[in-house]
């Protein structure tokens, strides 16, 4: 069979690949010149300049509410509708599950200008009555709701179908209510499962760009489409600042959550 | 130059720095069912993988036929094996798995339909080529998987605890027909199993194993009325191990009474241990034997009933068709004969022994 | 525990932001400015222009894709065979770039493509011919893979992790190598894994704009930055329904495609 060595050297070679971008990203944070190939010595003044910008901490405002707000709301949905899902019957559930499949297997950009289609004639269709509806925070939220709907639902869904039913069936012999039941029992058992779809909604919310490009009118950036629109006139070393921050803050989270007793749960997402 | 077809030299094991196996000596001459005995993580499993080429020992040479296939991959070698979990190919049906070692060694087509006919008619399952492995029972499953491995005419059928996952009816049935297969195909079988009575309905040879080593080999009927040590004697069977001392041959005192019995050669006034079987405990009116006792359990078992006599400060177990009620006062008799005794184990672990099976 | 009642919220919300959007493209996609059917939108895609960006994008993106396959698979063997792999924190290394904002991690592409750029330096100073790449489908196709790489070898790791050992034993103790074994066994038995795999990486980078966009200069257009303008520079919306919903349609094959080899539990990332 093929050497080991030559197998980790693939797997260096593709680890490389992966994280040399990055690497150069948070190299160049640290340069105190502009051009990316000539080093000018170490320096945090683009770090400086990333905490004096007030678009900048706006935009990471907004990210950072969104991820919670769209997060907490698309775990309490999914976790009733994963609940609901989980109890139908084969027919109803398979209808049911290819809608709460819809928004992944779809592309992005395609349900971004869904969504801006329907927010736009609902603008439409309101100012008929007088009413002002504008496309900004509240939109962008829909749609971060919407698209963290299934990520909720997939993850709940294996716990569900892991959980104990007599693990309720005594509590109920037991006397316990049936709210009582699946809030002291039920509950529990299917947290490792909530607490990831959690936690994988708030971070989808945080990377997405597509649909909060296509949603969020005039108003509300959030730090990706702050990003795209720099970008797009010409790269400013404060990115490579803000890259470095992201980057860590990313690790450092995974990191937490895989060394936290709740390892297994994230690896058995994955699945 | 004697039958050897298997030679296991000097094979030691490591894993995580503990020795699974250590100076193991073993080997197994042609045409015989030989099951590997032994409670979990005795080494019986780290055996058969050896064999199979599945695992290399640390030290030590595995000899087939004569020849050292120690560090040869098991693509290489003439022996088969029969996985726990069946392991067949969910993604291929029936026909293909049984076919894949055909297919590789490059049979004709027709050597192959003829091969395939013949394996699911050897197990009972005819007609079945084109059915797909999950939609067969556990039973089913297993006996493709002996299929699969014995259609590639291998001298030697390892199998590594093949009927675990059984119900208990099936696996009885599975018994019989696995030493039918043996006996139709005449290859050497090598059963790996913790399940003392599956060993001693199968095998021509038991070879008891614990903590890496060997503990006894023999033939069924030996293994169980003679067992040399206090592990295979509670291992295999049910069975009263009691402290005794041998006060001269044919003589041994347990709790201060003598009882006759027929072993020889273990010395004056030496400590040792024996063994009585249940079933050979006769129960009858007190004074009769040789020490009274009261009963202390009874249970109904169908086969038997099963007791518990205290005698002597002990409490005995005697299976018996007669039933004896709590309370009763009883003797205890046995026959001389079937009184074993054994040396008392310098350590918990046996020295290997290397012996003919 | 179960009343219908708790599915209501969802459904109802599914039905408002889901199913509804939904209809509101295929309004837009058959209909003209006055409302009055039309089929027009969608031949759209026939023009030169239209059809020259759904060509790049498809030829773009399955070349990606297999650029990705042919990366990923030998990664997913390599690590679920090591004891290295059985550990979490190589996996943790593989995964961990997928967590990383999409925007940034181009960004990163860009700096290293571009025209006096890092690699581009490099290059010149080692005396070798400039590293032309950026504002080429070259470089989006390199942002493409690198963007999409680790949902190709999530999906097919997991597979091939857990196919049981025996099996792969029982192939080996049958006379099969190894390269036969992963031709006649492994690589039949994760097929689900490729296929889901495939799925993750083609649909993204078909109908991508923002990677176009970075590395491709404004210049390049795909189907994607077509569809993109048609709205954000308010040029027609039914058009640029009409476009959206050919485009559907290649993905509708391809989820056909791979819910033949899904084994209904759905794949999470």
């Amino acid at each position: 069979m093929i050497k080991k060595w030559v197998q980790r050297f693939y797997l260096f070679l593709i680890i490389l690949f992966l994280y040399a971008p990055i690497g150069t990203l948070i190299v160049l944070s640290f340069n105190n010149s502009r051009t990316s190939v000539k080093w000018g010595g170490f320096s945090l003044k683009w770090y400086q300049q990333l905490f004096e910008s007030k678009t900048i901490l706006a935009a990471l405002g907004n990210t950072l509410l969104l991820a919670l707000l769209s997060a907490i709301f698309a775990t309490i949905l999914g976790t009733l509708a994963a609940i609901a899902i989980y109890h139908m019957k084969k027919r109803r559930q398979s209808i049911c599950m290819s809608i709460v499949n819809i928004p992944m297997l779809n592309a992005e950009i395609v349900t971004g200008i869904a969504f801006m289609l329907l927010f736009i004639s609902v603008g439409n269709l309101l100012s008929i009555f007088g009413i002002h509806f504008e496309m900004g925070f509240g939109t962008v939220l829909i749609g971060h709701i919407t698209f963290n709907l299934p990520y909720v639902v997939l993850s709940v869904m294996p716990k569900l179908k892991q959980l104990n039913l007599s693990m309720y069936e005594a509590a109920l012999d037991l006397g316990a209510g049936e709210g009582q039941a699946f809030f002291r029992i039920v509950l529990p058992d299917i947290m490792p499962g909530v607490l990831s779809g959690f936690l994988l909604s708030f971070t989808m919310s945080l990377d997405d760009f597509v649909i909060t490009h296509f949603v969020k009118g005039l108003g509300a950036d959030t730090l990706s489409t702050l990003i795209y629109s720099e970008l797009r006139k010409g790269i400013k070393p404060e990115m490579y600042a803000l890259s470095t921050i992201m980057f860590l803050a990313v690790f450092v989270v995974l990191m937490l959550v895989n060394l936290s007793p709740q390892k297994h749960i994230k690896e058995e997402q994955y699945r | 130059m004697s039958n050897r077809l298997i030679d296991l030299q000097h094979i030691t094991k490591i894993y995580d720095g503990h020795k699974v196996l250590d100076d193991l000596n073993l080997y197994f001459n042609e045409n015989k069912f030989l099951t590997l005995l032994g409670p979990s993580g005795c080494g019986k499993t780290t055996t058969l993988r050896i064999l199979g080429g599945f695992e290399t020992p640390d030290e030590g040479r595995v000899i087939f036929n004569g020849e050292d296939i120690t560090n040869l991959p098991p693509n290489k070698r003439t022996l088969n094996t029969v996985f726990q979990k069946y392991a067949l190919f969910t993604h291929m049906n029936i026909a293909e798995n049984i076919a894949f070692g055909l297919k590789i060694s490059g049979k004709s087509k027709a050597y192959i339909d003829d091969k395939i006919k013949y394996a699911l008619k050897l197990v009972n399952l005819d007609g079945y080529e084109k059915r797909m492995p999950d939609s067969l029972s556990g039973g089913q499953q297993q006996r493709i998987a002996i299929a699969r491995a014995i259609v590639n005419e291998p001298k030697v059928l390892l199998l590594d605890e093949p009927l675990g996952a059984l119900d208990l009816k099936l696996r009885q049935e599975m018994q019989y027909e696995l030493i039918r297969m043996k006996n139709e195909l005449g290859i050497t079988f090598i059963y790996v199993t913790h399940d003392q009575e599956e060993a001693l309905t199968m095998s021509d040879t038991i070879v008891v194993m614990n903590q890496g080593y060997i503990q006894q080999i023999g033939s069924p009927e030996d293994i169980y009325n003679e067992p040399t040590n206090a592990f295979v004697a509670d291992f295999i069977g049910d069975s009263n191990i009691f402290p005794g001392t041998m006060v001269e041959d044919k003589v041994v005192k347990i709790f201060d009474t003598i009882f006759p019995c027929v072993d020889t050669g273990f010395g004056h006034n030496k400590p040792v241990d024996v063994v009585i079987r249940p079933e050979d405990v006769e129960l009858g009116k007190p004074g009769k034997g040789t020490v009274d006792g009261v009963v202390s359990h009874q249970i109904f078992k169908g086969v038997h009933y099963e007791m518990e006599v205290t005698a002597c400060g002990q409490e005995w177990l005697v299976q018996s068709t007669k039933m004896h009620p709590v309370g009763e006062h009883v003797s205890i008799f046995v026959d001389p004969f079937n009184i074993q005794i054994m040396n008392k184990p310098e350590s918990e672990d046996e020295e290997a022994v290397v012996l003919d099976v | 525990m179960y009343k219908k009642s708790l599915s209501y919220p969802y459904l109802v919300w599914a039905a408002a932001f889901i199913i509804i959007p939904l209809l509101f493209i295929v309004y837009y996609g058959l209909t003209d400015r006055s409302g009055a059917f039309t089929l027009e939108n969608l031949m759209a895609i026939t023009t030169a222009e239209h059809s020259k960006a759904l060509f790049l994008s498809l030829l773009l993106s399955l070349v990606s894709t297999a650029i990705c396959l042919l990366l990923a698979y030998p990664l997913a063997l390599i690590l679920s065979n090591s004891k290295l792999g059985r550990s979490g924190f190589i996996i943790f290394l593989f995964i961990l770039p997928m967590w990383m904002n999409f925007l940034l991690r181009t960004l990163a592409w860009v700096v290293l493509l571009d025209t006096n750029g890092v690699l581009d330096t490099l290059f010149k100073t080692l005396g070798l011919p400039r590293f032309k790449i950026i504002n080429t489908p070259a470089a989006i196709v390199f942002g493409m893979v690198y963007d999409f790489l680790p949902f190709m070898i999530l999906p097919i790791y997991n597979v091939i992790s857990k196919i049981d050992i025996n099996v792969i034993n029982a192939a080996r103790d049958l006379g099969a190598n190894s390269f036969q074994t992963l031709y006649k066994v492994i690589f039949p038995l994760s097929l689900p894994g490729v296929i889901s795999g495939i799925t993750m990486v083609f649909v993204p980078s078909l109908t991508t704009f923002v990677i176009s966009t970075l590395l491709g200069g404004g210049k390049i257009l795909l189907i994607g930055n077509v569809i993109e303008q048609e709205f954000m520079k308010g040029t027609s919306w039914h058009v640029g329904s009409g476009l959206s919903l050919v485009l559907m349609l290649f993905i509708i094959i391809s989820m056909v495609l791979s819910s033949k080899y899904d084994n209904g539990e759905g794949n999470v990332l």
